[in-house]
């Protein structure tokens, strides 16, 4: 049981990342209805910033240990830096890449999409090397013991920034005139625009949050392994996507929900099958739940368009 | 007086000097390796080979049939080991390459249809998605099978064609000409399957599904048979390639391999037989003879300059995926698109809302 108990605090954790990644990808197809198969790659980058902007404030791999309210300031100032460039660098993506192809034939603005994924992985690995490299372990790491189950203060972390991320997400999405904006540009763009909503203004916007959590998820996923590379993106971005679809794409609670059911089952299928088979189990069970319900968990089954 | 010759094979009635063009292209590929003595140079081209072979048979899902498939390497991978498997010491079975090349092509095929029985009623990016955990599936099952695949090791010392006494070895130019044969034997089908009954209720199914449903076209054999025949030209692509490779391990079929095969496709012209073709082969010599050429090149420069920044540069994901992004930006509707499929493509579908049907 405390076994159980143990993997299911791993799998939150895991979770909690592809679901942070997970929402940048369903508010984009939300309201673009495009694969922005950069997202996994932004994420990374949002890991590299974070390592640039810690060596400029002095704090390298070495090891060493800033405790107290410094090492906390410095955390805050490095996940906010990060999140900002991550989220003007998104809505610069989207300006060059996506805007001229928003009514060309659908597979357009995703060969585009690689090719910025590509484009952004050749960036960071002449930057850092084509092999992997650590992310400075500069917060304690106290581990509390609840019974048999240990947590440590790293886990911790990612699953309260991932679920607060969550419910700050949700409270804008469904609380401010931009959150109701982008509600209303996913819906019907062109009743939106008719409304007086500026759908090129919000649809920056959605890449820009969108874009910033995924920069947020490169800094708890840096702190939480302890390292990074620049192929990282490919496979965090396919779970996270798969989370999305799993969840209903284009739905906030469904992206979050198949995070944390992604992660969970990663972590379980480590413990109970073999590591070697979690990506089958990951994407059978993605296989047989769109085969059931075919909008997934928490989608909208909607008629057909004729 | 080649008009004439090409006529049988369902080439269509064209002017003469089209035809001594197309005559004058054919014989340019066939003279290649005669003219261009570089065995490297050749080995490239003839690689293009098997990726053109991947970029037909994914035409016919996606471009043919409108069904987004981004696992389309799983079915290559399929190929290549299902010939590696039994033509090896893994076994120490050794069959004939010649029956296993049309062997690989219908068990490839046969998986077409049992991966594609479980997406008949996914549409648009759901579809995308299934093919995609499919195309993660397939590599990690042979990765982890390591009692019959090898593992990460996968398999070595997979046998070499014999061609009538004749030793293919490891020398490139027999497998350019395979390759060529192949391919040109596959344009000429295709060109026909297009226009065919089964070619034209892939394309109204492409165009609107339920409309083709209506009119009495078959929606679940007609995407049965498009995933059947696109798996079975990865099928014989992967045959090849294990035989002239001799090695085959899992991580040569990921995710890139699927995204850079349909990326030809889009770049060249979606459903379009000659922009397939050019797609694939511009993709092809620029991933395997100019961007690797261009980092010898950055690495000649760095060593002279004694710069290791610029000596230790990767320039080739940088320039592919800026050349992916500027060719779709300036030509979305791809290189090779004329009015009637630009009129294809965007027939029914209103020019602001993405319509909700899916690839189209």
């Amino acid at each position: 049981m405390a076994i159980f108990l143990q993997q299911l605090i791993n799998g939150i954790a895991q979770g909690g990342m592809y679901a942070l990644i997970a929402l940048g990808y369903t508010m984009v197809y939300g309201i673009v209805e495009l694969i922005n198969f950069a997202h996994g790659d932004v994420f990374t980058l949002g890991s590299f910033l974070c390592i640039a902007i810690l060596a400029l404030l002095g704090v390298s791999a070495s090891g060493q240990i800033i405790a107290g309210w410094q090492g906390a300031l410095i955390a805050l100032l490095v996940v906010v830096l990060a999140a900002l460039l991550c989220g003007v660098i998104g809505v610069l993506i989207e300006r060059f890449a996506y805007r001229r192809l928003r009514n060309a034939p659908r597979l357009a603005p995703l060969i585009t999409a690689i090719g910025v994924s590509f484009l952004l992985q050749g960036v960071m690995r002449n930057w850092k090397g084509p092999s992997e490299i650590s992310f400075p372990q500069f917060l304690p790491n106290p581990t509390f013991a609840f019974g048999g189950v240990h947590i440590d203060l790293r886990e911790l972390l990612v699953v309260i920034v991932s679920i607060l991320m969550m419910v700050a997400l949700q409270f804008f999405i469904y609380n401010t005139k931009l959150g109701k904006a982008m509600r209303a540009s996913a819906q019907d763009r062109d009743a939106a625009s008719l409304m007086g909503i500026n759908v090129n203004t919000t649809i920056a916007w959605t890449f820009f949050i969108g874009s910033a959590l995924a920069g947020v998820a490169g800094f708890i996923s840096g702190m939480y392994f302890g390292t990074t590379m620049f192929t990282n993106g490919y496979q965090a971005g396919l779970k996270a996507f798969t989370a999305a679809v799993l969840g209903g794409i284009g739905n906030i609670a469904g992206a979050m929900l198949g995070g944390f059911l992604i992660g969970i089952v990663e972590a379980m299928t480590a413990q109970y099958i073999s590591d070697q088979w979690t990506n089958v189990v990951v994407f059978s069970i993605l296989v047989l739940i769109l085969v059931l319900r075919p909008s997934g968990l928490l989608g909208e089954q909607l008629p057909e368009k004729v | 007086m080649d008009a004439r010759v090409r006529l049988p094979l369902g080439l269509g009635e064209v002017a003469v000097w089209q035809a001594l063009g197309l005559l004058a292209i054919v014989a340019l590929f066939a003279l290649y390796p005669v003219i261009d003595r570089n065995i490297g140079h050749v080995s490239a081209v003839a690689d293009a080979g098997y990726f053109l072979l991947l970029v037909f048979g994914l035409n016919i899902v996606v471009g043919f049939a409108g069904l987004l498939d981004l696992g389309y390497a799983a079915f290559f991978a399929i190929g290549a080991y299902t010939y590696a498997m039994v033509a090896s010491t893994q076994f120490n079975l050794h069959l004939n390459f010649w029956p296993m090349l049309i062997g690989s092509a219908c068990v490839a095929a046969l998986f077409g249809v049992i991966l594609g029985f479980p997406t008949l009623r996914l549409r648009g990016d759901y579809l995308a998605i299934v093919t995609l955990g499919f195309g993660e599936i397939v590599p990690q099952v042979f990765l982890n099978l390591d009692k019959y695949t090898g593992g990460p090791n996968g398999i070595s010392n997979v046998d070499q064609p014999v061609f009538f006494g004749h030793a293919f070895g490891f020398n490139p130019v027999p497998y350019y000409y395979l390759y060529l044969v192949v391919a040109l034997i596959s344009l000429v089908l295709l060109n026909n399957l297009r226009r065919s009954r089964l070619g034209r209720a892939w394309m109204a199914i492409r165009e609107d599904e339920l409309a083709a449903t209506h009119m009495g076209v078959n929606p679940v054999t007609t995407k049965l048979l498009a995933f059947a025949m696109g798996a079975s030209f990865a099928g014989l692509a992967g045959c090849i390639y294990a035989a002239k490779l001799t090695l085959i391990s899992p991580d040569e079929f990921n995710f890139s391999v699927s995204v850079t095969i349909l990326s030809a496709i889009v770049l060249g012209g979606m459903g379009s037989l000659l922009g397939a073709f050019i797609g694939g082969l511009l993709l092809a010599l620029l991933n395997f003879m100019v961007l690797p050429q261009v980092t010898n090149w950055t690495h000649a420069l760095g060593t002279a300059l004694h710069n290791e920044a610029i000596q230790n540069a990767d320039l080739h994901y940088i320039i592919y995926g800026l050349i992916l992004v500027l060719v779709m930006l300036f030509r979305p509707e791809g290189l090779i698109s004329n009015a009637s499929r630009r009129a294809e493509l965007h027939h029914g579908q209103p020019a602001t809302s993405a319509a909700a049907a899916g690839v189209e």
